[in-house]
């Protein structure tokens, strides 16, 4: 019979580098960011920003834009590199969207309002 | 045997008075309480301590089977575990002679109908079948006796208590009553079978897995003070609502900023900030402290970005108090919480990619 109570442990061990993995800890580059932006009128244009470089951003779009029944355009960006900008507010279905085609629901945001 | 070792310290608890700070902790001592149980196996064969492979609680229980003076004080805290001590001090008002014995006697009756039998786990169909004898016998001293002391041989381990009872034979009109009174242990099964039910170890003799000591804790804890439970309803934070106004056709007004910003002690550019990148808009302050946004937007939608903002950057991650400060070192934002003590960094706010959105040869210009 093992005995848990009396399993040394010691808290103290060397734990290794918390970060030796994951050298960007912090920093939000690992998240995609849906955002919303209001045009004139009661129009606006939703913006995906950090896919992950093992997606095709051009043929993410092409899926979109047939899935959403909308327009929408890849944008190059210096900083942010390539950005989806589909028209309306197609933020919810967007993240819908990627969460069924195995995207992890935690690694997306969704902001605005 | 056992009953020499423990009687001291019975004694001793007497004169004590067990604070009663302690009967909260008898809740989640309770595993421990089955102690008698080896204690009198290894006092019966006349060794010691033999066993094997031990757990901490085990040798718990021994430390107290070993019984010195000293340990009588551990003893009181065992007993104080136990139950209600209150009802021992009741009894114990009644002859101090005798008194201790009888004493002694009851509070197992009545601790065990009490709260929920926490020694009783494990023997308690002895325990019962005890019982039921000594009412019967209680007026015929010698009898009694007799059937305590079989019964005692019969189920080798029992409580403590259980094995001080012969020694107040003497008395037994006195407990008479009480045990009369407490006899309904039909009442005590149901108590302490709740506690019962989910001790999936009681038919094994493996070890506990922590987190069922943990639930079990938990499960006598809100038990016994029913308070700590409603912890997480305390209070509500409550924030004015955003009032939001529309001036002319293409800008909003947040009126009351200044006022939730204070109220959530954070400074107004922080929150500003955070509401511009939200939004994807800019806008400005004007002289009465109002924020004027860019484009049209609802009180709703504000509403909700306000709350991302107090989740994100107010709200305490470990105890959820908003009571916390945020404060930036070498361009990294903690927010510190004044309740629990935690610190944590908090992501800065960052804009991110802002899509041209009106006539590009107006911004070339």
């Amino acid at each position: 019979m093992s005995v848990q109570n009396l399993n040394t442990f010691d808290p103290f061990a060397d734990e290794g580098d918390p970060l030796a993995d994951n050298a960007n800890v912090g920093s939000t580059s690992d998240y995609i960011h849906i955002r919303i932006q209001q045009r004139n009128g009661r129009k606006t244009l939703t913006t995906l920003q950090g896919l992950p470089t093992e997606y095709d951003p051009k043929k993410l779009l092409k899926a979109f834009k047939k899935e959403f029944a909308c327009n929408g355009t890849l944008v190059e960006d210096e900083k942010m590199g390539q950005v989806i900008q589909l028209q309306g507010d197609q933020r919810a279905k967007i993240s819908t969207f990627l969460v069924e085609n195995g995207m992890d629901r935690a690694t997306i945001k969704v902001h605005g309002f | 045997m056992s009953e020499p070792l423990f009687d001291p310290s019975l004694k001793k608890k007497k004169k004590k008075a067990v604070a009663f700070t302690e009967d909260p902790l008898g809740a989640d001592a309770d595993p421990t309480a089955p102690a008698p149980d080896t204690i009198e196996s290894t006092t019966i064969n006349g060794e010691v301590v033999d066993l094997g492979p031990k757990t901490a609680h085990e040798m718990m229980k021994e430390e107290i089977g070993g019984d010195d003076a000293a340990k009588a004080k551990e003893e009181d805290d065992f007993k104080a575990m136990f139950g209600d001590v209150k009802k021992k001090k009741k009894k114990k008002e009644i002859p101090l002679d005798f008194g201790e014995d009888s004493g002694i006697a009851t509070p197992v009756t009545v601790a065990e109908p009490g709260a929920e039998a926490p020694a009783g786990d494990d023997d308690f169909s002895d325990l019962k079948k005890k019982k039921k004898k000594k009412a019967k016998a209680a007026f015929d001293l010698e009898a009694f006796e007799k059937e305590i002391n079989q019964s005692k041989a019969k189920s080798g381990g029992d409580d403590e208590d259980e094995d001080d009872v012969p020694v107040d034979t003497s008395h037994i009109d006195n407990i008479d009553e009480a045990e009369l009174g407490d006899d309904p242990f039909a009442h005590t099964d149901a108590p302490s079978g709740v506690d019962a039910g989910n001790e999936a170890w009681l038919g094994s003799d493996r070890d506990y897995t922590y987190s069922e000591l943990l639930t079990r804790f938990y499960n006598s804890l809100h038990a016994a003070n029913p308070a700590l439970l409603s912890s997480v309803s305390r209070k509500r934070y409550t924030i004015a609502p955003p009032q939001i106004f529309r001036e002319g056709n293409k800008k909003s007004i947040f009126a009351n900023v200044t006022e939730i910003c204070k109220k959530m002690h954070r400074q107004p550019e922080h929150v500003i900030q955070f509401l511009f990148t939200e939004l994807g808009t800019t806008g400005s302050v004007d002289g009465a402290g109002r924020l004027v946004i860019k484009g049209r937007f609802q009180q709703k939608s504000i509403e909700n970005v306000l709350r991302r903002y107090l989740v994100e950057y107010v709200t305490c991650k470990t105890c959820k108090s908003p009571d916390t400060l945020l404060t930036k070192e070498n361009r990294i934002f903690f927010v510190a919480c004044e309740s629990c003590g935690s610190r944590r960094s908090v992501n800065a706010i960052k804009s991110g990619f802002q899509a041209i959105v009106g006539k590009r040869s107006k911004i070339k210009a």
